[in-house]
């Protein structure tokens, strides 16, 4: 198409979106689209179109329809707090934002749930409903400015996973605009419900590769009533990973079980200044809660276990200020690892955890292999750890080598049983290994559901579903 | 309007200026986000955001955008709080990359001849100049006895103003008069045990407009057992000048000030105004790359301390019983002393030692007021929309009495009182004159 043609396009479109949202809500000036054209996934950036945000889920659907019908992709996003770039706008198009649509819906004190729109932010979920007695477990690090809706496209976990599961695991029912306009619920307000597909679960982690979620009710659980936070100190990496499994072989499911490497260790206290032990080569922060005589029974198991398993020290937070201090500290680590290095490359290879002492050790010699430096923490718990690597996107020569290091860690991790992702999401970072995971015929499921939702492929263009499939490395056994 | 050859001078600059490894440093977490005031009164604009605006300036040095009126609009629009800095776990220096990229756009704004006369004017004819300050105070102070102010409110001359000029015009201090600030004497002795010699960094509208408060941190120092020196030939800390894109300017009086204290040798240097002290600060920083001074200024800023802090240092409250009439007590921190001097624990420490007082924690203390240095009068409307909120806030406390450490946020708290109307029932002091009300 001439440029003539492409301009007087882009004009119309700008019309029509204007006619839907409002003009005062199509923003097309060139620091508008820059401030939209990341995430927080280093090394991916694209200029958007238009950024648009719509008021209600009747204006998604609208904006969708006009953009199915004109080619035009969308990339939805919330605070653009996700790590595999899903909300780069990579090939141009709409940004469509949920600004305009953060607001609480409903809380059901009968039904235990809480219906919002996408735009609420998850910290916001939190404190509403604990202030009523109950609780909403999924946690990401990001909570604080991350919104619901992108919790819902990426399912994101958090320090909380191990007992509670993960977003989920807490989706009752959604709304959603899809690519034709339509709008569609999925679930209720019910904990049984066979009535066709699991549709909910479809949506929930499809990384905004099928349509828009507009509405959503979650599950709320009563708020445990105590809660007790140790750390478990060590100078031995393996020996923490080791505890890790042990815990859990003794059948204790702590709420949190994270595991934090000495370079995290010192970057977050040098952030922080809550006094963490930066002596020691590695810690375990372990959080229970319930009834207090359970917890209290379970931390000092749990604390014995770590002794036996070589812990140099067990130290309990001496107040729930002390504990929530460490607990957000630790929400800090990949922010406050990145002031070692200009940048910071974070994966979630994740494993069964029987197998997080192995896989420790596979990336520390990887690391070595490959002359990287990766410094690890994680929700060693549930086998998903956040191998990160410090490094500097000017050197094209340890870029290159960081790329294969981290090929190895997805081929090893696969290679344990476990997955190239745990919580981040696909996004375009680790597209090209998808298949390794899936295999061409499950890629081949979700194609065909794409094809059936999407049609024209206008949702999120470039994520999940890559050109190419990246070579393995060696053949899997 | 910005014409093309403009652009292209400032993309230059920008390539050649800005830090590119602080830029860098910014891994776009968006930890920030909900620490900025211009980004949550914005409805979650990224482009009123710490992330935003540094992906603005990093697009300009990278050549991906041009600059335009609305970055600079973007960055105009920040309040310069600096509450995304203690946030970030990555250590991102955001106030010194805004300070960088405001003197970048500022050299190459085509203002009109009245505003550059007018700059010029305040910035280097009348800041750097405390005698030139201290007239201008002055004639502030003939007006004020005058009884010019009741006729201009009375013949609605000051609703010629920005409405939040005229507030402000009625909530500004009495000036004390001229020969009363040229008497005071330039050395204090201390009260009891002897336990150190400080130097108070008097501050240009704290040694006029605010004069009463520089005398009661003296005696209060003085009652801490603290020698006060107030070392001749310091000017004002620069910070107008370095928030403003003048930072030239600010690096001169950095020097002369660096100068003026060296001679005192001092173990401390005492200031009472958040807003100077967070400038002082930076004098390393600022001037990082004079060898001659480098060393010079660490040395100034390592001697730094707040009031507040200094006296908390020495035990003042447990040494000296504090009281006052019953009343409820709230504080807004200062952004720059929080932020900047990360003295935020002491000021509550303080006014809750005092017998009489209830101290009410506000919700959102630590974030901006909407003075800001001289934001409330280029960016009033944003200004007084933060002040709304804020004042919001104060009320839920149900506080007597607003408790600040910077003559801004004074100012401020002062007009947003005067604003919803509580004149009279609420009062807004500086930290400094509370606690000599607590001791006499």
């Amino acid at each position: 198409m001439s440029s003539v043609k492409v301009k007087k396009k882009k004009g119309l479109l700008k019309k029509q979106l204007e006619a839907v949202v409002g003009a005062e809500n199509v923003d097309d000036s060139a620091s508008g689209r820059l401030v939209y054209s990341y995430d927080a996934t280093p090394n991916y950036q694209a200029m958007p179109d238009f950024v648009v945000s719509p008021a209600n889920a009747e204006e998604v659907a609208a904006v969708l329809k006009l953009c199915n019908e004109t080619g035009t992709p969308v990339y939805s996003r919330g605070s653009g707090t996700n790590l595999c770039a899903d909300t780069c706008p990579v090939n141009g198009g709409i940004v469509l934002l949920s600004k305009r649509m953060d607001q609480i819906i409903e809380l059901d004190k009968e039904n235990l749930t809480i219906t919002v729109q996408p735009g609420v932010i998850t910290k916001k979920i939190s404190e509403t409903v604990e202030n009523e007695g109950l609780f909403y477990p999924p946690d990401p690090s990001s909570m604080k400015i991350s919104t619901i809706g992108g919790n819902l496209s990426e399912n994101s976990g958090g320090l909380r996973g191990l007992k509670y599961g993960v977003t989920r695991d807490y989706v009752m029912a959604l709304q959603i605009a899809l690519p034709n306009g339509e709008l569609i619920r999925t679930g209720g307000k019910l904990t049984k419900d066979v009535a066709g597909y699991d549709l909910t679960r479809l949506f929930v982690g499809s990384e905004g590769t099928l349509g828009v979620i507009t509405e959503a009710t979650l599950k709320l659980i009563p708020k445990p009533e105590s809660q007790k936070t140790i750390l478990a100190l060590y100078q031995d990496i393996e020996a923490a990973g080791r505890s890790v499994s042990a815990i859990i072989a003794h059948k204790m499911i702590p709420v949190t079980l994270e595991f934090l490497d000495q370079d995290t260790i010192r970057a977050v206290e040098d952030f922080a200044h809550i006094g963490l032990p930066t002596d020691v080569k590695a810690i375990l922060l372990i959080v229970q809660d319930g009834p207090k005589e359970i917890v209290d029974r379970d931390i000092h198991q749990i604390a014995e276990i770590c002794r036996s398993e070589n812990a140099v020290d067990v130290q309990l937070a001496a107040s729930e200020e002390e504990a929530e201090k460490l607990a957000t500290a630790r929400r800090s680590a990949l922010s406050a690892l990145a002031r070692l290095k200009p940048t910071t490359i974070l994966e979630d290879a994740t494993v069964p955890r029987s197998e997080i002492a192995t896989m420790v050790r596979a990336i520390s010699e990887i690391a070595e292999k490959y002359d990287v430096r990766i410094s690890t923490f994680g929700h060693a718990g549930d086998g998903n750890l956040h191998p990160t690597c410090l490094t500097d996107a000017r050197d094209e020569d340890e870029m290159q080598r960081v790329e294969k290091a981290f090929a190895e860690i997805f081929e090893k991790a696969i290679e344990l049983g476990g997955t190239l992702t745990g919580e981040h999401g696909v996004g375009m970072t680790k597209a090209p290994y998808l298949e390794w995971k899936l295999g061409a015929a499950g890629i081949e499921v979700m194609r065909g559901i794409k094809q059936a939702i999407d049609p024209n492929g206008i949702m999120n263009q470039g994520k999940v579903f890559a050109e190419e499939t990246r070579e393995r490395v060696a053949e899997a056994k | 309007m910005m014409t093309t050859s403009d652009k292209k001078k400032i993309q230059q600059d920008f390539k050649e200026k800005m830090d590119y490894d602080e830029l860098l440093n910014c891994m776009r977490c968006g930890f920030c986000l909900p620490s900025c005031p211009t980004y949550i009164e914005t409805g979650h604009q990224e482009k009123y955001s710490p992330r935003g605006r540094i992906a603005l300036m990093k697009g300009i040095t990278d050549g991906v955008i041009e600059p335009d009126d609305d970055i600079a609009h973007s960055l105009d629009l920040c309040l310069g709080c600096r509450a995304c800095e203690p946030v970030c776990p990555s250590g991102v220096q955001y106030g010194h990359l805004l300070e960088d990229a405001r003197s970048i756009l500022q050299k190459h704004k085509k203002e009109s001849v009245p505003v550059k006369i007018l700059r010029k004017g305040i910035f280097t004819e009348l800041f750097p100049h405390q005698n030139r300050l201290e007239t201008a105070t002055s004639l502030l102070g003939f007006y004020q006895r005058s009884g010019l102010p009741k006729v201009a409110r009375k013949i609605g001359f000051m609703n010629l103003f920005p409405e939040s000029m005229a507030t402000m015009e009625k909530v500004l201090p009495e000036v004390p008069k001229r020969k009363e600030i040229r008497q005071r004497p330039r050395f204090f002795e201390h009260e009891g045990e002897k336990k150190a010699t400080v130097a108070l960094f008097a501050g240009c509208l704290m040694d006029t407009m605010f004069f009463s408060t520089n005398n009661a941190t003296i005696r209060l120092l003085q009652k801490a057992g603290c020698d006060v020196v107030i070392p001749e030939n310091q000017l004002c800390c620069g910070a107008l000048h370095g928030h403003n894109g003048e930072l030239e300017q600010a690096k001169e009086m950095a020097r002369k000030n660096i100068e003026a204290f060296e001679a005192s040798d001092a173990d401390y240097i005492i200031t009472n105004a958040g807003g100077c002290g967070a400038f002082l600060i930076e004098y390393d920083h600022i001037l990082a790359d004079e060898p001659e001074w480098a060393e010079r200024a660490k040395l100034f800023v390592s001697k730094l301390k707040d009031i507040s802090a200094i006296l908390v240092a020495f035990d003042f409250q447990k040494t000296h019983h504090l009281k006052l009439p019953a009343q409820t007590v709230t504080y807004q921190d200062s952004c720059h002393l929080r932020n900047v001097m990360h003295t935020f624990r002491e000021p509550r420490v303080l006014l809750q030692s005092i017998e009489g007082v209830k101290y009410e924690e506000m919700e959102g203390a630590d974030t901006c007021c909407g003075s800001a240095g001289d934001y409330n009068i280029v960016q009033p409307k944003m200004a007084m929309q933060i002040l709304d909120h804020k004042m919001g806030k104060v009320e839920k406390t149900q506080a007597n009495t607003i408790v600040t450490a910077n003559p801004g946020c004074l100012l401020e708290m002062k007009a947003g009182i005067e604003r919803v109307g509580k004149t009279g029932q609420v009062r807004a002091v500086h930290i400094a004159d509370l606690l000599l009300e607590a001791l006499e």
